[in-house]
């Protein structure tokens, strides 16, 4: 079975979520659309409070290349743009609209389907940029940036990343089981792009349906050749390098990007975006969330509008059964602790985690016994312990030496420490004080 | 409920195990070895290492408290250096001794050096060297197996010599394999029986608190390094088998060069620290003084543990040249 080197085999925790369809949720009476949902400038609102607005009209344009543009996920009008809470913890400028209830489209979602074999490549990138698309999975890296590597590159392989290797998120999962078609248009639409036959869809083996269901949607499908990958089960397998090296065979060079090495990776939730905008004109105004954890009553998955609390959709889906000591957007692994639930729902939301006390509790560290198991799961192979110190002692020089550059933060030194240090929430500091720094 | 949420960095899971449940299995992997101490050697073998565990907590708890430390004894360590020090003295000697010797291992070696962690000498190996420099005859009366050892008081017993040092003599009766592998010879309480020490390094295999490769490469050079150099009619005529089967070498290799603490951390670094403490043994066990050498051996390399993690640092991930493989 295919994988890479290193890596934690963290509980699935999956199954809760993963026999329970996608169930649309209706937006509530107000939403809220943070004026940063990727990597790079935000977007710049183009209306204004008591503008009326329709479902997948555009109110944020992108500020630049590495940038997105955004879209009411309903009807009704703009109430404010103010700051707010956005979940990363930072106030900031957002857009406040109040929902009528009608979900009146805008006129550009009403035009027909498209046939996706007719349009050039530049009307492709357009329509993906135009449609708001970014990196699904949580990094939010703008898609039309993604999907216009230098014209220098040669790109090898297109890779749908499917691995889903968070416990508790079952979105991907259940995308893949209800809606392979999306996927597989999505991916035959980046082919078409880089004028490739071969595609490949990457599956962890925890997830045989998914595999089974794919492998019987891509015999039939004309459009292209797509191949269905299945991976060992491990964490971080859906990490960028780790998925290539498990694909491909090929080692992505340090401080590289994987179009340098021949490949393109993309979330299983941002291809199908790119069918349904590339098709079906459809900005991103919903995405698809699992709800779990202890605290929560009925873990979910809802495909929810864009801007809804996190508080309407708990509640949506049955509320609590105790008290709830912290909020995780995203999966355990990497996942953000968000200040409090009525945060809303951005375009990198794969999840919402409800964690009881028990959850919750944070262990004290003891010293590192230097048992060396942080650096049996580094999938970079680097030295968590020495970058541990290193951070602590605010020795950027030393963390540079130890490559902190590698790191991705997927957290694996400190779920497996048995000394329960923080390496990689040190690493994580330091590395916004050595950004502060060089500034 | 809203201002009262826990706001921490990812991530926010964390794994099963923790410094208390890793000691509980060398405990757990060393009871084989206790239990084969007591069968060759009797109850005076459980008492050594009742007063060594004993001891060892008692020095922490003590020590601890006088500094005003949070106490440290919960996590089991002091119980594992107590046990591993029982396991590296005869069953006959003195109870003040093996109190000392615990002292000696807690407070010098490991708490002096900022406790758990800090640590770079294995401390109950130490402490070995510490009562075999202060007490040489006490610490070399081997009691002869299946022979009574009073509780206090031992001058009368039946001593005899252990398979290394009959060897060394070059005795002409030497005892057979099964007697070695099942540990009815003369040494120290947990070193003799090979298959008490196999089983439980087995368990801390399985439980994957060790790695195989340090004791397989240590165990496999000093076979080699005997079978080549170790024989009286030249080279390659060594009795490897007789040499893994007698002394410390088991118990060093799989309890002590596994140490996490004094040992390398880096997978290249164990290799190297392995290999180090394989060759060092021969070397001892071949043309040293002393009929043993896996205590030093190991004590040696646990001094070169921070140069070998120096030169010995993993290669960044993509490091190496491209390779094409699909």
């Amino acid at each position: 079975m295919k994988t890479f080197r290193g890596g934690i085999h963290p509980k699935g925790n999956k199954k809760q979520t993963a026999q329970k369809a996608i169930i649309d949720l209706a937006p509530p009476k107000e939403l809220v659309f943070p004026l940063s949902q990727h990597i790079g400038a935000p977007s710049v609102a183009c209306v204004k409070p008591g503008d009326t607005v329709l479902m997948g009209q555009k109110i944020a344009d992108a500020n630049g290349f590495i940038s997105s543009s955004l879209h009411s996920s309903v009807s009704g009008t703009v109430k404010a743009i103010e700051k707010r809470l956005h979940p990363n913890g930072v106030v900031m400028e957002c857009i406040v609209i109040e929902n009528d209830g009608q979900d009146t489209p805008a006129p550009e979602l009403l035009q027909p389907e498209d046939d996706y074999h007719t349009l050039s490549k530049e009307e492709i990138l357009k329509r993906i940029r135009e449609a708001g698309i970014v990196g699904m999975g949580g990094a939010g890296f703008p898609t039309h940036a993604k999907l216009s590597p230098p014209p220098e590159a040669k790109i090898d392989y297109v890779i749908v990343n499917g691995a889903e290797c968070e416990p508790y998120l079952t979105s991907d999962y259940r995308a893949m089981l209800e809606t392979p078609d999306e996927i597989l248009d999505g991916l035959a639409i980046i082919l078409q792009l880089f004028s490739l036959k071969t595609g490949y869809i990457a599956i962890e083996d925890n997830k045989p349906d998914a595999i089974r269901v794919m492998t019987e949607a891509a015999k039939v499908f004309t459009n292209a050749d797509i191949r269905i990958v299945p991976l060992k089960t491990k964490y971080p397998q859906g990490a960028e390098k780790q998925i290539i090296r498990a694909v491909t065979g090929r080692k992505t060079k340090p401080e590289t990007l994987p179009w340098q090495n021949g490949c393109i990776v993309n979330n299983i939730d941002t291809v199908a975006s790119i069918a349904r905008a590339v098709i079906r004109h459809k900005p991103i105004i919903t995405r698809i969330i699992t709800l779990g954890g202890a605290a929560l009553k009925n873990p979910t998955n809802f495909r929810v509008r864009l801007g809804t609390p996190f508080s309407h959709i708990i509640d949506a889906s049955g509320g609590i059964v105790c008290e709830v000591k912290k909020i995780i957007m995203g999966g355990p692994m990497m996942g953000l602790a968000v200040p409090n639930a009525d945060v809303p729902v951005v375009k990198g939301t794969s999840g919402i985690l409800l964690f009881d006390e028990k959850q919750a509790r944070l262990d004290n560290e003891s010293p590192c016994v230097r048992c060396s198991k942080c650096l049996y799961v580094c999938p970079m192979n680097l030295q968590p312990n020495l970058l541990d110190t290193a951070a602590r002692n605010d020795d950027f020089d030393g963390l540079v030496k130890l490559h902190i550059v590698d790191c991705m933060e997927c957290g694996s030194c400190a779920y497996v420490c048995p000394s329960r240090r923080r390496q990689v929430q040190q690493i994580k500091v330091a590395k916004v004080k050595m950004k502060a720094k060089a500034q | 409920m809203q201002d009262m949420l826990t706001v921490s960095h990812a991530p926010h899971v964390a794994g099963k195990d923790n410094l208390k449940s890793i000691m509980l299995d060398v405990i757990i992997a060393l009871l084989p070895a206790l239990l084969a101490g007591c069968l060759v050697f009797g109850y005076r073998a459980l008492a050594v290492a009742v007063v060594c565990v004993l001891f060892a907590v008692l020095a922490e708890f003590i020590w601890q408290k006088l500094l005003k430390k949070s106490s440290t004894i919960s996590d089991l360590s002091a119980v594992v250096t107590g046990l591993l020090l029982a396991m590296n003295l005869p069953a006959g000697i003195p109870l003040w001794i093996a109190a000392i010797g615990s002292v000696f291992a807690i407070i010098v070696v490991k708490q002096f050096f900022g406790g758990i962690g800090h640590n770079f000498m294995n401390p109950a190996l130490a402490a070995r060297a510490f009562l075999l420099a202060s007490w040489s005859l006490a610490m070399t009366t081997w009691p002869e197996p299946g022979t009574a050892i009073p509780l206090f008081g031992g001058a009368d017993v039946v001593t005899s010599a252990t398979p290394l040092a009959l060897y060394a003599e070059g005795a002409t009766e030497l005892p057979s394999y099964l007697t070695l592998f099942l540990g009815k010879t003369g040494g120290c309480i947990g070193e003799t029986s090979a298959l008490a020490i196999l089983l439980g390094g087995a368990y801390l295999f399985i439980t994957k608190v060790i790695r195989i490769r340090v004791p397989l490469i240590f165990i496999s050079t000093v076979a080699l390094g005997t079978w080549i150099f170790g024989g009286s009619e030249g080279f390659f005529s060594g009795d490897w088998l007789y040499q893994i089967l007698s002394g410390g070498l088991m118990l060093g290799a799989f309890f002590m060069a596994t140490d996490y603490t004094t040992t390398p951390f880096t997978p290249k670094g164990q290799i190297l620290f392995a290999l180090g403490c394989g060759i060092l043994t021969v070397v001892i066990r071949l043309w040293g003084g002393y009929p043993e050498g896996v205590s030093y051996s190991i004590l040696l390399m646990n001094i070169a543990s921070p140069l070998l993690d120096k030169v010995s640092a993993p290669r960044r991930f993509g490091y190496k040249k491209t390779k094409e493989v699909a």
